[in-house]
């Protein structure tokens, strides 16, 4: 490949204008506007949770009002979960790089990909709406009655935001599933696919057959908060439970259309920085379908004591047990890929083993909260709060920043600062391990969640918290800086820096508009680096000569 | 266009001017948008999956509400828009096959014949709606439920849980008749594009496609007919 990639034309450059980027139908650009578009919301569950860590400072409630605690905590779900991890990496990573996976020119859908985007705006200036006229505070679980009898605040703009921007999700899975049956190019088995396609694709059908359930539930809702239509009203004779039921068999799933992805950016990025072979390819591959299928059959495991039958319970608790299962393979054949690799320690490296580590701490505490007996004694305190941050931000989003720096210079053509890479890298792990480990011995030790104020004796934990919050501050915002530098005066990227393989990486950084300047034909399995330990010889690894 | 109805293999013949840039060829593109519906319907029926879990949690717990409340709904005008509906279907798949051999008649034919038993079902429900007004079996504080007898309004005492009842007849009977406004939406833009000839043997997946929504849509009525309305029919009455 031409080392003069920037000075070619590539869809970054043609067409010109806002008109022609807000139109596009070309899936890189979407990939960019949502990059965006998430990175704003991103920004603003992260103010939510700045005030959330302030008011825990003190085991007095004294900087938030108990109702206005209340909306931050909830304002704080519903952005990062609705508007930031479910579209984060299968909207701008997957929306990126399936079709250049695939080898093919774009997603089987264009069109309706723009809609996706269109639809998410839709439903974020929604949630900013919320936010405006005094936000929301049932908690991002929306669990009736209090949410459609009680609350005062605007439940239904809430849940109508959630409900548009699922269907977002919904069209973005829909497209995914169609672009890897039908537009994968000559000679591209499913058994030469990247895994990240492999995770996406099991993310998509998590997306497709959960996402319609949380549409009709919030409809439900919104029927009867408006239309007085009691469904869930337990003066008509409607159960609340119901909608514990409705809501989590997609909002369990739901988990893992934020964890799954994540772990496909793994699957890439360990083969990537080891130049080797992913070990076990097609144990990786089933055990992101396994997850998906077996993700849908747990979700009883919130209900533990929402007056659910024991053997239910039983049941749902033995299942979810089993979810560790294909998560253990993946995380053993990561493993298993590094070892006698020829790893080097570029940036990407860096969250590679920041995810592993916080993602198995992540996952075992989840078997914890599986065993029924102790969830018990465990359920709402910040044991669960602990648990869940660890996969959701020690694992989607570590995974997400890791694949951000992995394909950046494929995205935007341009390299940025290796140095302060790394130090984000460091600056995110400690601080997010100082943020939330604490939080399971509070949790241990009895902290509901959800308060505003707290016993006196657990301020310390809850100060170690906070100030690890700021350190993980400071490491998200580092890359925004050097991010936005490198677009200014970024030393213009190869098309491949890290010496990688996969389709990504044979053609031009930034690609041009139709990916590849000849149709592909592919020949080789993914990853088939050879031989396995050697360093490949390829050309263009300016400004990235590594070390042996 | 009906003139190369099959010069759509490869890079180097000449392409079909309805094959878009992404795709290889014509059947790739068929089979693409033909996945692409069938993937949509799978979502459609989780969709309305959340619904018959609700109507299959409430009927077993309220199961004489169920049907004492079911037998209020007018059985003859449910069936009379089954098979509306059922009928319709019938000119779907026949205005599919009409795009497939070719025939611009044929598939105008069907469609209006497709949209206007669609509009009758919709002129149906609504006279079922304002009866249901009529006789106050509208779910909320005005519930009280009546039964017309020789033209007269006569109360009914319904069991508990019948407004749930009522509040699923009419979340389903309408996010249903919902997607039978939009099935109308879409054959109409169907009828304009097979209007100007934009369908050939070579060049028919639009048709085919929204013929699956149509076809869809009746199967959930297939499905809504008997849960609603024929749970009490045996009660009599009527």
């Amino acid at each position: 490949m031409t080392p003069h990639a920037v000075e070619r034309k590539s869809y970054l450059d043609e067409p010109h204008g806002l008109a022609a980027w807000l139109l596009t139908k070309d899936h890189k650009r979407i990939a960019m506007l949502y990059l965006i578009s998430i990175t704003v919301f991103f920004a603003i569950g992260g103010m939510f949770a700045t005030g959330i860590r302030l008011e825990l400072l003190t085991p007095k409630g004294d900087f938030l009002s108990p109702d206005t605690y209340n909306k931050f905590f909830t304002m704080h779900g519903i952005v990062m979960i609705f508007f930031f991890l479910i579209p984060s990496i299968p909207a701008t990573l997957g929306n990126f790089l399936i079709p250049i996976m695939c080898g093919t020119k774009d997603l089987a859908f264009p069109r309706i990909n723009l809609l996706s985007w269109y639809l998410y705006v839709i439903g974020g200036l929604m949630a900013i709406a919320v936010l405006a006229m005094g936000g929301v505070d049932t908690g991002w679980t929306f669990y009736t009655p209090y949410s459609s009898q009680a609350s005062m605040t605007n439940v239904t703009l809430a849940a109508m935001g959630a409900f548009v921007a699922g269907f977002s999700s919904i069209l973005t899975g829909f497209n995914f599933i169609v672009t890897v049956h039908r537009m994968r190019a000559p000679g591209l088995t499913w058994f030469r696919l990247p895994l990240f396609v492999w995770a996406m694709y099991a993310t998509s059908i998590v997306m497709i057959l959960g996402t319609p359930v949380i549409a009709i539930t919030l409809t439900l809702l919104m029927a009867e908060r408006t239309l007085g239509l009691g469904i869930f009203d337990p003066k008509t004779g409607g159960d609340p439970v119901l909608f514990q039921h409705l809501f989590w068999f997609y909002s369990h799933p739901a988990v893992y259309i934020m964890i799954l992805p994540g772990m496909g950016v793994m699957s890439e990025l360990v083969a990537g920085v080891s130049r080797k072979q992913v070990f076990g390819y097609s144990f990786v591959a089933f055990s992101s379908l396994a997850i998906a299928i077996i993700g849908f059959l747990v979700w009883g495991h919130h209900l533990f004591v929402s007056s659910q039958s024991v053997y239910a319970g039983l049941v749902f608790s033995i299942i979810t047990m089993l979810v560790a299962v294909p998560s253990a393979v993946k995380t053993f054949n990561w493993a298993a890929t590094m070892y006698k690799g020829s790893v080097t320690w570029e940036s990407p490296t860096f969250w590679v083993v920041g995810f592993m580590g916080l993602f198995t701490i992540g996952g075992l505490t989840g078997l914890f909260l599986a065993a029924m007996g102790l969830d018990i004694a465990l359920h709402d305190t910040y044991f669960v709060v602990a648990h869940f941050h660890y996969i959701m931000v020690g694992g989607a989003i570590m995974a997400f920043m890791g694949g951000l720096h992995f394909w950046w210079p494929k995205m935007t053509g341009r390299l940025y600062s290796e140095p302060g890479a790394k130090a984000s890298a460091i600056l995110v792990f400690l601080g997010f391990n100082l943020t939330f480990f604490p939080q399971f011995i509070l949790g241990y030790l009895g902290m509901p969640r959800r308060y505003h104020s707290y016993p006196d004796e657990f301020q310390a934990l809850n100060v170690l918290s906070s100030a690890g919050a700021s350190i993980l501050a400071v490491g998200y915002l580092l890359p925004a800086i050097y991010f936005t530098y490198s677009l200014v005066k970024g030393q213009a990227a190869p098309a491949n820096p890290w010496g990688a393989k996969g389709l990504e990486w044979t053609t031009a950084s930034p690609p041009p508009t139709f990916n590849f300047d000849e149709d592909v034909v592919v020949t080789e399995p993914a990853y088939d680096y050879k031989p396995p330990r050697e360093v490949p010889q390829h050309t263009g690894r300016a400004g990235h000569a590594f070390s042996e | 266009m009906a003139s190369h109805p099959t010069t759509e293999h490869g890079a180097h013949g000449a392409h079909h001017p309805k094959l878009q840039h992404h795709f290889f060829s014509m059947s790739q593109q068929l089979e693409a948008s033909t996945l692409g519906m069938w993937v949509f319907l799978v979502t459609e029926i989780m969709f309305f999956g959340g619904l018959f879990m609700a109507y299959i949690t409430y009927r077993w717990m309220y199961p004489d509400a169920w049907e004492q409340s079911s037998n209020l709904l007018n059985v003859y005008l449910g069936g009379l828009n089954t098979a509306v509906l059922i009928v319709s279907s019938l000119t779907m798949a026949l205005a599919v096959r009409a795009a497939q051999v070719g025939s611009r008649m044929g598939q105008i034919v069907n469609l209006i014949l497709t949209i206007l038993l669609g509009s009758t079902f919709l002129v149906v429900k609504y006279f079922e709606y304002s009866a249901k007004f009529d006789h106050h079996l509208i779910p909320g504080p005005h519930f009280a439920p009546t039964h017309e007898v020789s033209g007269a309004l006569v109360n009914v005492a319904l069991p508990f849980g019948s407004q749930i009842f009522f509040s699923l007849y009419f979340i389903m009977t309408g996010i249903h008749a919902l997607h039978m406004v939009v099935g109308i939406g879409l054959m109409l833009v169907i009828l304009v594009m097979a209007w100007k000839g934009k369908f050939s043997p070579g060049y028919y997946g639009p048709v085919e496609v929204s013929g699956l929504y149509w076809h869809f849509v009746d199967i959930v009525w297939i499905f809504l007919f008997p849960l609603l309305y024929l749970l009490g029919f045996h009660l009599g009455g009527h």
